[in-house]
């Protein structure tokens, strides 16, 4: 029945997830897939909320995903998390950096960041795989690998081969940093053989 | 050939490409700039930023009459700007084809209103297509040439955000290269005297005539049949592919891909022995008056929204009364605005327009920002250049007593854009006014892009940069000063100044954007625990590399740059020099 997979890419402006979304759309291209990639440009880049929507399948129409109908969210940071929990399907996983950063509204005081974010998602009765990306990322080599951390722990979800993953990197970094990234992958693929 | 996926204004380019395009002028705008950006890259192609979007619609009209195939791409609030040459140029027509590209966007991501740029191709009396994905945006982009050099007519190809900012699949097809056309002097056709263009406002009707013809068979539009519906579904550009998403194979779609003219026999064969036909089409109502005023029935404004975009949830609910089950977070959640970069230069102005309580007339760009909290100090913002006229305006409503509170802040862009004609106005009918440019070397908000101020082309080749002190004298400022808008104190006091002086007065805060490559970054500032008392002076200035540690402010080495703006604002002397930090 279903023959479009949608994931949703959520973060913060600055924080590398158009590279996460542009590796993916790769991977599902190389493999003889339709995608539909849609992103907004502009004034959400300016350290705002982000989001990306990354569709395949064998024929893609909207470019969109809606409420309910993610069914693999990868979030780069806690409460972006929590914002998109409204768009993972009821069988759907959501995958998430346990990072915090605090939105301008959190710092000048006039709001709270919510606290115990990961329970509160997790007590909704949804598919949670959190986990701190920032610290492999380092291990890997550099903050910036964030996004291909989550890549890695999301491969383990997806049906494509370690190597078409690996080619995939490597296509979308420059030359220089696939070593890196490639490290960045395996640390976010074995991180924990996911586990509830 | 090759398969590629495209962001839909990488395929508008790539459609240039092949279609043989020549002249490319446009002024950067969310969400079009891509399509300009793109096409820089093939080399075979001029490109340039023109200063507005007028002067790049009129480039283009220059260079089709030239006998080139020309083209320009604008935001739709652009087509505002452009629309004057736009009418006219409908009356001579071209002679090598001229597609003008607008990008609409609906759900305003970036804009300041949410106009239908449809209405446009009805008021100009020029053909418009409408792609819905990446794929259509190349062939329709090609294909508008044919169309503008078989009818002598401007072509207008509109996007929308989710259009221009989706990526699809693209097959890329053989460029064919074009000659240039012979240019005839013709002023029967080029010169618009009230003799010759009454002349070609018959041609005009003429040619509408024989578009809508045209429009019956062409390859734009598409009938997708379902012998076992009797639902009907009229649609156009990104909504089909929500409706596609909903109804898949379901129901009768009539997929509109020339949106002016419309076609009036197939809208009426296409509804013939339906029970109901729907028209989905985002922002205004345009193919739903156009079936009614040819007697078709049609559901729509009444079930469909006018503000924002459609997508698959809207239509699930309208059509099938059917709502996706989903999560909740129980709880409300911080929103997370835009903000000024770290080490943005137009930190410190803002501040001390905040400090200072003066009104002030706001403008397009990411100065904009500066309306948020904390720094809260715009009081408005209408359209580019609409804050240096509107303050004069503002000032000769409220007297002298308010030129001495108030101010307009305008960017580099923007001032080059549309700014310097407010500026003449100022002078010309003695207000008193404050201008205060922006000057960060760069088109920041819409992703850095060159402009006359900036010393160098679309493709970074060195050129004369507009001397902007010197221009404001020449219109007939006498007070013009250059301040970095980091020295905080000086600047204060300058302003203080300027709004005092009994004449019109220039102030030009002048410090790049910290997110251009060439700008060197002191190492971060850093907090002091011991000192700090968490009196959170230093949150004021809205810098997102501040922020809350453990019972102190910290700061987010990744994100800081240095600038210093923080400094001298803890009471307690907490937050290191920048300079002390490279010891």
């Amino acid at each position: 029945m279903k023959d479009c997979t949608n994931i949703m890419i959520v973060g913060v402006g600055g924080q590398g997830t158009l590279l996460a979304s542009r590796i993916l759309g790769h991977l599902f291209l190389e493999n003889g897939f339709d995608v539909k990639i849609s992103e907004v440009h502009g004034m959400s880049q300016r350290g705002g909320s982000v989001v990306t929507y990354v569709k395949y399948g064998k024929k893609v129409y909207s470019p969109t995903v809606e409420q309910g109908e993610a069914d693999l969210i990868l979030a780069f940071e806690g409460l972006e998390a929590a914002r998109a929990l409204p768009y993972l399907s009821l069988e759907g996983k959501l995958i998430t950096n346990t990072q915090r950063i605090d939105p301008m509204p959190v710092i000048t005081g006039a709001a709270v960041y919510p606290q115990q974010i990961m329970e509160t998602i997790r007590k909704q009765g949804c598919n949670l795989y959190a986990f701190d990306a920032l610290s492999l990322a380092e291990q890997a080599g550099s903050s910036k690998t964030v996004n291909v951390v989550l890549i890695g722990y999301l491969s383990n979800f997806l049906p494509f081969e370690e190597s078409q993953w690996l080619d995939s990197i490597a296509n979308c970094v420059k030359p220089q940093y696939v070593e890196m990234n490639q490290k960045a992958f395996f640390l976010g693929k074995n991180a924990g053989i996911p586990v509830k | 050939m090759k398969k590629e996926i495209m962001l839909g204004n990488a395929a508008v380019a790539r459609g240039l490409y092949e279609a043989g395009c020549q002249v490319i002028s446009s002024y950067p705008g969310t969400p079009s700039t891509e399509i300009t950006e793109e096409a820089a890259l093939y080399p075979e192609l001029y490109c340039e930023w023109a200063p507005n979007e007028k002067v790049a619609a009129e480039v283009a009209i220059g260079a089709s009459i030239a006998g080139a195939r020309s083209f320009c791409a604008m935001k739709h609030v652009g087509l505002n700007v452009a629309a004057d040459p736009l009418f006219t140029a409908s009356y001579t027509g071209v002679n090598g084809g001229m597609v003008l590209a607008v990008a609409d966007d609906p759900g305003m991501h970036s804009s300041q209103n949410e106009q239908d740029s449809r209405h446009y191709a009805q008021a100009a009396k020029v053909p418009m297509l409408e792609p819905s994905d990446s794929e259509e945006c190349k062939e329709f982009a090609r294909m508008a040439y044919d169309l503008s050099e078989q009818f002598d007519t401007p072509v207008i190809l509109r996007l929308s955000t989710r259009v221009s900012h989706s990526q699809s699949m693209v097959e890329w097809k053989q460029p064919k290269a074009q000659k240039l056309k012979e240019y005839r002097k013709d002023p029967q056709k080029y010169v618009m005297m009230p003799a010759m263009a009454k002349q070609r406002h018959v041609v005009v009707e003429k040619r509408m005539q024989d578009l809508r013809n045209y429009t019956e068979e062409c390859p734009f539009n598409r009938v997708e049949k379902v012998a076992s519906s009797s639902i009907g579904v009229i649609t156009s550009g990104v909504a089909y592919e929500y409706v596609k998403e909903v109804l898949g194979e379901s129901v009768n779609i009539l997929k509109l891909g020339l949106v002016n003219p419309l076609p009036e026999k197939l809208i009426k064969d296409f509804s013939k022995g339906l029970d109901t036909v729907y028209v989905i089409e985002e922002l205004d109502d345009i193919i739903e008056t156009f079936c009614k005023k040819i007697g078709v029935s049609v559901v729509g404004k009444e079930v469909f929204p006018w503000t924002g975009e459609y997508s698959q949830t809207m239509l699930k609910e309208k059509l099938l009364h059917k709502q996706e089950k989903h999560f909740t977070y129980p709880e409300q959640l911080p929103a997370r605005p835009p903000v000024m970069c770290a080490g943005c230069p137009h930190r410190g102005l803002f501040f001390v327009l905040h400090e200072l309580g003066l009104t002030v007339s706001g403008d397009i760009g990411c100065y904009t920002l500066g309306a948020q909290p904390p720094l809260a100090a715009i009081d408005t913002t209408i359209c580019m250049g609409a804050s240096v006229s509107g303050l004069h305006g503002f000032n000769k409503a409220r007297g002298a007593k308010s030129e001495k509170n108030t101010v307009a802040v305008i960017g580099d862009s923007t001032f080059a854009h549309s700014g310097i004609t407010g500026l003449v106005n100022i002078v010309y009918n003695r207000s008193n006014s404050t201008v205060i440019i922006l000057d960060n070397s760069i088109t920041g908000m819409t992703g850095h892009q060159q402009n006359p101020t900036t010393g160098y082309t679309i493709r970074n080749e060195p050129t004369t940069a507009i001397d902007m002190a010197a221009l404001c004298h020449a219109v007939g400022i006498k007070r013009v000063t250059v301040i970095d808008p980091n020295h905080v104190k000086e600047l204060k006091e300058l302003i203080q100044q300027e709004v005092a002086a009994e004449e019109p007065s220039v102030i030009i805060c002048r410090r790049p954007c910290a997110l251009l490559k060439q700008v060197k970054h002191n190492p971060p500032v850093h907090v002091d625990t011991n000192r700090c008392r968490m009196c959170k002076a230093c949150f004021k200035v809205g810098c997102p590399a501040i922020v809350k540690g453990d019972g102190a402010a910290s700061i987010d080495t990744t994100l800081c740059v240095g600038c210093g703006l923080c400094t001298p604002l803890c009471p307690f002397g907490a937050i290191s020099e920048p300079e002390e930090a490279l010891k």
